[in-house]
């Protein structure tokens, strides 16, 4: 290879270290198994978090947040702050009235959707626990700390208005009183037949089963918190904004339109960013504060936010209640459903708030064939912390509605689960399908997947287990629970966004430039916040310009080198942003082509490309390198005429379909009927993500989303009492599943690969906690069935369990949230005494 | 979050810190592990002037026998009582709950001592060291005192210690004769405090049950001895028996009501985890 470099080296006096060229391709890139080039940095502490930055000067912002749900603000006093040693500045929200402007949401999910003012400093009401009223810069962190203590706010309590329902009854107080309703949007959506017209014809042959389930409120709890750090040139009004977010560019273009500074005077960075999970999918308060005491000042501002903090101020997720209605004929041939949602908003609406639940509309009808649908919801306010996108955004809530009725409407017509699934869902052959709820399906094989886990499972052994439990009457029983799911991923054709009216596309942009030593740089606008971005992306330009791995270095999470970007969210970093990049890559290609032609003499049509290396069909010593062919555009001695003298290019990529990951997962739980506890037994996942960059990353990514849908099924719940307070404050009460409460995974893979992009890719990011919460509920189910429990509300805590299957119910518990949805009837009260004996 | 500001000394002798203890008076803290201590001060919910960190007070750490006694000082971290042969071979209910604490990290960090004289209703080892009949030994101004398990956890988060009086060590008596123990945890994910403990020790002669020593955890304002239990299982010689037995744990006890489970929830899981862990220490689990 050395010799090959040294014969097209323009500048040949110069010894080159025989590392800086590259060594040829290997081959193989694609689905290879590579660990993460991002890890070694990671568990080394070479890490470059938002808080770790340090700037000469910087000064540390706190904010003092409201104790109460709702109140008027009286007065707010921070002269005693202002007098302490080390203290800046302070401010209330009247103070920064003028320039704080207020925070957006992109999403006006109908025209007249109410969209109260959102002050990042509340002026004249607070409306959630949390909600921030002034904010203090001091020397240092412990100073800021102190100095909240001495800020001085009157507040006249209003009620506050925490549960949904109650929020839109009749009379019911307001969270913004000039808005009249609690009420914020209300989103009708019929699709295909009339439901109730199609259940009307089918007559008596129609079987209908209602439920009602509730999406109880999550919290998402990255590892990193949020923080950001604002550092002005103040003669320049320029801004650099690091911070801990998924989203720098969109952030950009928002504390732009915010703040009124230009946006070519705001530089954004996500430095190194430790999980979202959705969260940092968003403008915070705390951003655009930091960025107008920045500019007030003339001084780098620094704030980072606590655990306490992230629970009350960072978006929470999920937060509905679902009543849906699924009809069939007697033979299960379904004919439609029928959504009735409740959405809670939260006090204010965030980046996305509205729009999480009508992505969620649209996965309803899953995997099924039928002709009617009926979807309708309503947004409420209520004075808790905004609600907004939280792995997998709405489609969790549709997945573990849909999955959980199909179980129910089995045991109402007497069949087995899966025999109901398989005689609905889409036939392999028949895509791509036009779904009821207007998606067309491009891909899938949801026979493959289902086979393949049941093989995995042993389903035959286990349901023979369950059956010795249950005729022995066991204390621990055994349930068995499948989730047959798909997803849309791959955020989003940009008309699709449009149609329904969100603020901006779904495109991604990358760059691609070819350095003189043949290297490769790569940026992206896609944003890595510990998915390995980096590692795949590498293995795709890898591959296809067939040079090393290691010469391929992607820049990311800078408005400066990658300037023009969506960001990631929704699983789209692959499917948008690594198509972006591929397609980019084959630009190069196109020109590298024509130079390789032009120096080896040869005809276009007669040069072929592989492993690097173009050559001339038929004479296959004439060939030159992608390295020589970067070298010799960067020299420009030799190009043909007119040609510009770069291999640089660049892409933006707007999907022209979403994709459609699907897969089975099976669970088996073991439950203590004596203390209600819940063991996961096993869990087997067959995931259909198309196309494989990286088995390892794709694992891992399937690996932390079912461990985060088991968190929803059997542990996390964000719980308010009735004054609005958060009481699952902290990591104590809050309850996150860690690895020796989780089973091992038994993963698989089928791959049908996407018809809708060049690379056969679908998406994983949020594949396994939309697919898990329903299959472990399912199997919870499953286990309690026979003591005629209908319901168990998430999360399943042994101490629900319980009272479930002794049939005291605990009416409210204390954090005033309904205990149980269906109580035992007394019709099996003897069944559960016999069982639990 | 950030605590308020406090003075910090670090004596390296027992005296030392006595002597420091007192001087700093009334608004002074002992600082062990800080794994309760410094949440307590992060979230502002304490405000001591001084801080008298043990830390570096060697003679508090370390596991010794004198005759029938095991001594555990009182910095002895939870991951040196799991490693320790003496306490593994006569006290091995005290490994048995101390693996039950937390996650390594906060192990590593965490003491004996400390978890004792922090004596939160829901720790795992107040109930063992309450089963054991274990003596805490104090040490203040006026000289050392020795306490009685069962005297020294007077209510909710406080002790029979004064204010100026230093744990310094824990003397646990050995077992002796055939003795099978076990520690019931039940917490609904594995780092997490109890919701209810059961810390159960029975000897067995001619296999029957001849005496037991139970401890709750988290069924009252302190930890609590199930002595109903305890005379009741006495002549036990199968489970039902001691299922029998089992159905009077949650007598006399005013388990909380919280986030984590109501009352009525905890006094079952109180009578069925006895029942477990009576019959796996007696070696008759089903
Ligand atoms: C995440 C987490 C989970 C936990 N889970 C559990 C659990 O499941 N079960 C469990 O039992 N515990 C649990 N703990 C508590 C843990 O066991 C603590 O280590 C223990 O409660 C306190 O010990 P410490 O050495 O850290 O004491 P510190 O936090 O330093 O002190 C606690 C209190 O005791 C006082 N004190 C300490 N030592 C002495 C002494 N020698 N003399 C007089 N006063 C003293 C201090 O002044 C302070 O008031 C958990 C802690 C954490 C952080």
């Amino acid at each position: 290879m050395t010799d090959q470099m040294d014969a097209g080296l323009v500048a040949g006096e110069i010894a080159e270290h025989p590392d800086a060229l590259s060594k040829p391709y290997a081959g193989g890139e694609l689905g290879r198994g590579r660990r993460r080039k991002e890890d070694a940095k990671l568990v080394t502490g070479q890490t470059n978090w938002t808080d770790n930055i340090t700037l000469p000067g910087l000064l540390h912002m706190a904010v003092l947040r409201s104790p109460m749900a709702h109140a008027r603000i009286v007065s707010v006093d921070v002269s005693a702050a202002l007098e302490m040693p080390g203290v800046i500045a302070a401010y209330s929200g009247a103070d920064l009235a003028e320039e704080q402007g207020a925070l957006p949401c992109a999403w006006p999910v109908t025209a007249d959707m109410v969209h109260p003012d959102h002050p990042p400093l509340a002026v004249d009401e607070v409306r959630y626990v949390g909600d921030g009223v002034a904010v203090v810069v001091a020397r240092d962190r412990y100073t800021a700390a102190d100095a909240l203590e001495a800020v001085a706010v009157e507040y006249e309590q209003l009620p506050p208005v925490v549960d949904m329902e109650a929020a839109i009854a009749e009379g019911a107080s307001l969270v913004h009183g000039d808005k009249g309703t609690n009420v914020c949007f209300r989103w009708p959506f019929a699709s295909g037949d009339s439901y109730a017209d199609t259940v009307a014809a089918a007559g008596d042959d129609a079987v209908v089963v209602k439920r009602r389930f509730r999406q109880q409120r999550l919290l998402p709890t990255a590892m990193e918190p949020r923080g950001v750090v604002v550092a002005p040139i103040a003669a320049a009004d320029e801004y650099t904004v690091y911070s801990a977010t998924q989203i720098p560019h969109i952030l950009r273009v928002m504390l732009a339109l915010v703040t009124g500074i230009g946006e070519h005077k705001i530089r954004v960075i996500a430095p190194d960013v430790g999980g979202g999970f959705g969260s940092k999918l968003n403008v915070y308060a705390e951003e655009v504060l930091a960025l107008v005491v920045a500019k007030r000042l003339g001084r780098p501002i620094k704030w980072t936010e606590s655990r306490s903090e992230n629970y009350q101020a960072t978006i929470h997720g999920r937060d509905q209640i679902q009543d849906i209605e699924i009809a069939a004929t007697k033979d299960g041939t379904l004919l439609g459903l029928k959504v009735e949602l409740l959405a809670d908003m939260g006090a204010y609406l965030q980046l996305v708030t509205p729009g999480i639940p009508i992505l969620g509309a649209f996965m309803f009808p899953a995997i099924y064939k039928m002709k009617a649908y009926d979807f309708h919801c309503t947004g409420v306010f209520t004075t808790k912390t905004p609600t907004d996108a939280y792995r997998g955004a709405g489609r969790p809530e549709a997945t573990y509605a849909i999955e959980r009725i199909m179980d129910e409407l089995a045991v109402e017509l007497g069949r087995d689960p899966l025999d109901l699934r398989k005689q609905n869902w889409i036939a392999h052959e028949e895509f791509p399908y036009d779904m009821v709820a207007g998606l067309t399906y491009d891909s899938g094989n949801y026979e493959a997947a289902t086979e393949k886990a049941e093989q995995m499972f042993d389903l035959a052994g286990l349901r023979a287990e369950q059956k010795r439990r249950r005729d022995s009457k066991d204390p621990v029983q055994l349930g068995i629970g499948i989730s047959t799911f798909t997803e849309m991923c791959g955020l989003a054709p940009s008309r699709v966004l449009g149609s329904l009216s969100y603020g901006a596309g779904g495109w991604e942009a990358a760059q691609i430039r070819m350095l003189p030593t043949g290297k490769v740089e790569v940026t992206s606008g896609a944003t890595p916040h510990g998915q390995g971005h980096h590692t795949a992306w590498s293995q795709i330009v890898a591959d296809a310009l067939g040079v090393p791995f290691d010469d391929v270095e992607i820049i990311t999470g800078d408005t400066d080198s990658s300037p023009k970007g969506m960001d990631t969210y929704g699983s789209r970093s692959l499917v948008v942003g690594g198509v972006a990049i591929h397609k980019a890559t084959a630009k190069v290609l196109e020109k590298a082509k024509r130079i390789a032609a032009h120096l080896l003499e040869a005809a276009e049509d007669d040069i072929e490309f592989a492993r690097g290396t173009f050559s001339v069909k038929g004479s296959p010593e004439a060939k030159k390198t992608i390295q020589e062919v970067a070298l010799a555009t960067f020299a420009a001695h030799n190009l043909p005429d007119g040609m510009e003298p770069s291999l640089d290019s660049d892409y933006v990529y707007d999907p022209e379909n979403f994709s459609y990951p699907h897969g089975t997962h099976l669970c088996a739980v073991e439950i203590d009927t004596e203390t209600g506890f819940t063991k996961i037994r096993r869990y087997v996942s067959v995931d259909d993500v198309g196309k494989v960059v990286n088995p390892v990353i794709v694992q891992g990514q399937v690996h932390g989303g079912i461990a985060q849908g088991i968190g929803q099924a059997l542990y996390e719940d964000a719980v308010y009492d009735a004054e609005g307070n958060l009481t699952t404050g902290s990591l104590v009460d809050y309850l996150v599943p860690a690895a020796p409460d989780l089973p091992h995974f038994e993963t698989g893979r089928t791959e049908t690969p996407a018809t809708s992009n060049p690379l056969g890719v679908k998406g994983v990011g949020e594949a396994g906690t939309i697919a898990s919460t329903p299959a472990v509920m399912n199997a919870v189910h499953d286990a309690l069935r026979p003591y005629g429990i209908r319901d168990i509300e998430m999360p399943a805590t042994p101490e629900r369990v319980w009272r479930a299957l002794h049939g005291s119910s605990a009416g409210r518990d204390p954090s005033g949230t309904v205990g149980l949805l269906g109580a035992s009837g007394p019709d099996t009260a003897g069944n559960a005494a016999g069982g639990a004996a | 979050m950030i605590p308020p500001a406090f003075d910090y000394v670090a004596p390296t002798t027992l005296a030392e810190a006595v002597a420091a203890l007192r001087e700093a008076g009334e608004d002074a803290k002992i600082l062990a592990g800080g794994q309760s201590l410094i949440p307590v001060l992060r979230l502002r919910l304490a405000f001591p002037t001084v801080l008298v960190d043990l830390g570096r007070v060697d003679e508090l750490r370390g596991v010794s026998e004198d005759a029938g006694t095991i001594v555990i000082g009182a910095m002895t971290r939870h991951s040196e009582v799991l490693e320790d042969p003496l306490i593994q071979q006569h006290a091995g209910l005290l490994v048995e709950a101390t693996a039950t604490v937390a996650d390594p990290a906060v192990r590593h960090r965490g003491t004996f001592g400390g978890a004792l004289a922090h004596a939160d209703p829901a720790g795992d080892l107040a109930a063992v060291a309450l089963a054991l009949d274990a003596e805490l030994v104090a040490e203040g101004p006026g000289g050392r005192r020795t306490i009685r398990a069962s005297e020294f956890f007077v209510d909710y988060l406080e002790t029979a210690l004064s204010p100026d009086e230093i744990l310094a060590a824990v003397r646990i008596p050995k077992l002796e004769g055939s003795w099978g123990y076990r520690y019931e945890k039940f917490s609904r994910v594995a780092q997490a405090w109890a919701i209810v403990g059961v810390a159960a020790a029975v000897r067995k002669e001619g296999g029957a049950i001849a005496e037991a020593r139970i401890g709750l955890t988290n069924m009252g304002s302190t930890p609590v001895r199930a002595t109903p239990v305890e005379s009741a299982l006495v002549g036990a010689s199968d489970l039902a028996a001691v299922q029998a037995a089992a159905a009077s744990a949650a007598d006399g006890t005013s388990p909380p009501s919280d986030l984590s489970g109501q009352a009525d929830y905890r006094a079952h899981l109180a009578r069925v985890l006895t029942g477990r862990a009576v019959a796996a220490a007696a070696g008759m689990s089903s």
